[in-house]
């Protein structure tokens, strides 16, 4: 066996990845270009930061719904802070931070000390979130705070021309640093064997607990720095902004090979699934003719083909054992 | 070996759930460098007793010393901080981690915080290889490997935490042979090392081969601490059961005169088996007759019954019906060649306690006739009334709910399901359990009567006294296998309990 086959799902996922640019490469002129790749990154920062906070999630064996809301919440409150009570953007970004892993740390407690299904939890943290938007406005607020105008404008060039966004910088850096905290921190280790066997966890003395809590402190803090940097994209704080996306986010993490059950995957994957998404939207750009309704078309395929995937790769498993 | 001082010293344990006293009285001493079995039926108290031991449960009197101090472990993580690892029955590792991490997770070699993966890996394959000597990839996740080398793995973890008591909960019930003797190397080999095992089996010869010292437990009670070598096995097993040799009095078999008039051969086991439930057996039953299954709990009674009915797949051997080799794959064709299975656990798989006892009692006859095939409201009736009658159920009405009935009253009702199929064999799991001594009687002088008229049955009990008085001809089983088979005046406690014994 030259592939060990718990790489499997991940090396189809880049192979999909390089799959689809090249073939995009082929059929579009001006495809093939350093710029179009940064595009992927700049277009999907938000993306990619909230689906590094889920994937530590799947792999712990949870689901986070409530990500699209707190990203909303973010922008929100961001925008409300700024524009309409004039606090400097030093104050208002690390309190947004700290608000968004308060959230997810309310969650986690409660998944873990009431033994109630991720699920549920999460769903009414979405309700919640996306509720409190209301609140503080019903009407878009629009930013003009000229610190957040510069980071949406500010390109910084690269070689050949191509530039990449602060935002975009920002989620590299994440993921990044998420991939060495899933393989070489105990606390990444610790949330694949909660999600391999809750029970066996506890037995073999982890504390299950605190990284449970933890797991949904994360995601909720990725969610506020997405929406964060979601503000920056959109330059404006909406109480629809980014509905539905806790499904395009739990996409692109299966997409990138991670195994709903929990305890399978790598940040690693969840980056490339991301990708994906991307070049699906970009092609659909450059054909110019197609309803961009398109790209859920083809993400709702995709995952269908993964799911079946991993069913038929967790069933050689169980075949295996016997 | 005695004037060594125990490392481990339990002294009368009590443990009590509401409503059930679990512990009484227990007592255990472990010592170093000594196989200490620790046996009794299921239900005995030893997974309690060791879940007390690994602050699983807390303890509700009693004192636990370590190295003659007293130690106090309310979790897993603390009893592993005293010295005390335990593999359990069902390997508790994650399947999806690698097995270098599988015995280091929680105690990760690191460096600034970063996981040294390179040293992690050498660290695991030097334990694995050099108290274990197993040669394997550790950086293969767990689920890659069998069972037998998942609980090696769990055991090097337990080595890694520097065990001085290893528990070992029922190891060897997923092991095939040449596994378990290759756990058993391993195991004299720690006990060389000094380590102090307790070994949790139902196996008796298994607990003979390894086994230094042990201790007895039947119902939550402590029956003694013996050396291995010094008892007999006979003597073990009326220990575990709870039986004096001489007061086993002869009872006359009630089966006896209807023996002779053995009809045809109904159904025969040719080699069936199923790994880790029961070993390859044969076993035929006639028209009309009572086969009884004998042997200790966990013996693998249940498991024969239920290949015979098709609710587990047999990895060997044949059903044969009538001559014909058919097999039987599902309950459903099972219950079409009209065999009926009355399963031991009434509650779960018996009753359905928030309908009637009339609904109860026509479930088996309409799941064979199919949903289009609805029996009448006043047939339905019927059927209720005459069996109510028949079987003497009390209170003698069709429209009570079954869960408000007593124990032997619903068990008379699952009786009435099954016997509405008018089955060709009756296969009955403990059908006496739990019942007062009245209905016990009814339901033996009904086997009996049924059996007269062409019915066959499996009778699996653990009352000997009940086995040996309905059936023509008994089974007896041991550690998985089928050791015996008795009849006619061969039949007698003292032959069944030495088959029991074996050896």
């Amino acid at each position: 066996m030259s592939l060990n086959r718990k790489y499997i799902p991940i090396v189809v996922t880049i192979l999909l990845f390089l799959l689809m640019f090249t073939a995009g490469s082929f059929r579009y002129t001006g495809f093939f270009s350093l710029q179009v790749l940064m595009n992927l990154l700049i277009d999907n920062a938000f993306l990619l930061i909230t689906a590094v906070g889920m994937s530590f999630v799947i792999l712990s064996g949870g689901i986070d719904l409530s990500v699209g809301s707190i990203i909303a919440l973010s922008t929100m409150v961001s925008a409300s802070l700024v524009q309409q009570h004039g606090w400097s953007p030093a104050v208002v970004i690390p309190l947004v931070l700290l608000m968004g892993a308060a959230f997810g740390c309310g969650m986690g407690a409660i998944i873990h000390y009431f033994k109630i299904q991720p699920f549920i939890v999460t769903l009414a943290g979405m309700f919640m979130a996306r509720g409190l938007c209301y609140v503080i406005s019903i009407d878009t607020i629009t930013i003009d705070n000229p610190f957040y105008t510069s980071v949406a404008q500010t390109k910084i060039a690269l070689p050949g021309g191509s530039f990449i966004s602060i935002s975009a910088i920002i989620a590299l850096i994440i993921a990044a640093l998420a991939i060495f905290i899933a393989h070489y921190t105990r606390f990444g280790r610790n949330v694949y064997a909660l999600g391999g066997s809750e029970q066996s966890s506890l037995l073999m003395g982890l504390p299950v607990a605190r990284t449970k809590v933890l797991v949904y402190t994360l995601s909720g803090l990725c969610s506020a720095l997405a929406g964060i940097v979601f503000t920056f994209y959109m330059l404006s704080g909406y109480g629809l902004h980014a509905v539905g996306f806790e499904l395009d986010t739990i996409a692109a993490v299966v997409i990138g090979g991670t195994l709903l059950t929990g305890g399978v995957g790598y940040v690693l994957g969840t980056f490339f699934g991301v990708l994906i998404q991307g070049v699906i939207q970009t092609i659909i750009s450059f054909e110019g003719t197609l309803s961009s309704w398109w790209t859920k078309i083809v993400i709702g395929l995709l995952l269908f083909v993964f799911i079946l995937l991993q069913r038929v790769l967790s069933a050689n498993r169980s075949s295996l054992k016997q | 070996m005695s004037t060594q001082k125990p490392i481990l010293q339990m002294k009368q344990i009590h443990k009590r759930f509401p409503g059930v006293k679990a512990l009484s009285n227990v007592n255990l001493r472990l010592f170093p460098g000594e196989v200490h079995a620790l046996m009794g039926e299921n239900g005995a108290g030893k997974s309690t007793l060791i879940k007390v031991l690994t602050g699983v449960y807390s303890i509700d009197e009693g004192s636990v010393e370590m190295e003659e101090a007293p130690i106090s472990v309310q979790s897993p993580l603390e009893s592993q901080a005293a010295g005390i690892s335990t593999v359990y029955q069902e390997v508790n590792l994650c399947p999806n981690l690698t097995v270098a991490e599988n015995i280091f997770i929680g105690r990760e070699p690191r460096k600034f915080g970063r996981i040294l993966w390179k040293e992690m890996n050498k660290r695991a394959q030097e334990i694995l290889s050099e108290r274990l000597n197993l040669q394997i990839d550790v950086t293969e996740p767990l689920y890659m490997y069998s069972v037998a080398v998942q609980q090696l793995v769990a055991i090097a973890r337990a080595l890694n935490i520097s065990a001085k008591v290893l528990i070992l909960d029922e190891p060897t019930s997923s092991l095939d042979k040449n596994e378990v003797q290759q756990l058993f190397r391993i195991m004299e080999k720690l006990k060389q090392d000094g380590l102090a095992i307790l070994f949790v089996t139902h196996f008796l010869d298994q607990m003979y081969e390894i086994s230094d010292r042990v201790t007895i437990l039947r119902n939550g009670e402590f029956v003694g601490e013996y050396m291995a070598k010094d008892l007999p096995r006979l003597d073990l097993v009326l220990k575990m059961i709870g039986k004096e040799l001489n007061l086993l009095e002869e009872l006359p078999s009630l089966a006896e005169e209807y023996k002779d008039s053995l009809g045809e051969e109904l159904v025969k086991a040719d080699g069936l088996g199923r790994k880790g439930a029961i070993e390859p057996f044969d076993l035929s039953i006639h028209k009309g007759e009572v086969v009884g299954l004998a042997g200790l709990l966990g013996s693998g009674r249940t498991e024969a019954a239920r290949l015979f009915f098709g609710a587990d797949k047999p990895d060997s051997g044949k059903l044969i019906f009538s001559g014909r080799s058919e097999g039987v794959h599902t309950p459903r064709e099972a219950i079409g060649r009209r065999i009926a299975f009355c399963s031991e656990n009434r509650k779960t798989e018996g009753i359905i306690g928030d309908l009637t006892v009339r609904e109860n009692i026509i479930l088996a006859l309409q799941a064979k006739q199919g949903v289009f095939r609805t029996i009448s409201r006043k047939q339905q009736e019927e059927y209720a009334d005459e069996y109510i009658r028949m079987l003497n159920i009390n209170p003698p009405s069709p429209d009570h709910l079954i869960k408000n009935l007593s124990g032997g009253n619903q068990q008379k009702v699952l009786l009435a399901r099954w016997l509405l199929t008018s089955p060709q064999l009756f296969i009955l799991d403990e059908p006496t359990r739990g019942i007062d001594i009245g209905a016990k009687a009814e339901i033996q002088k009904l086997v009996l009567s049924l059996s007269r008229q062409g019915m066959s049955f499996l009778f699996i009990s653990s009352e000997l006294e009940e086995v040996l008085r309905v059936s023509g001809r008994i089974a007896i089983l041991r550690d998985r296998h089928k050791v015996k088979e008795i009849s006619g005046k061969d039949m007698s406690q003292h032959q069944i309990m030495q088959a029991i014994a074996g050896g």
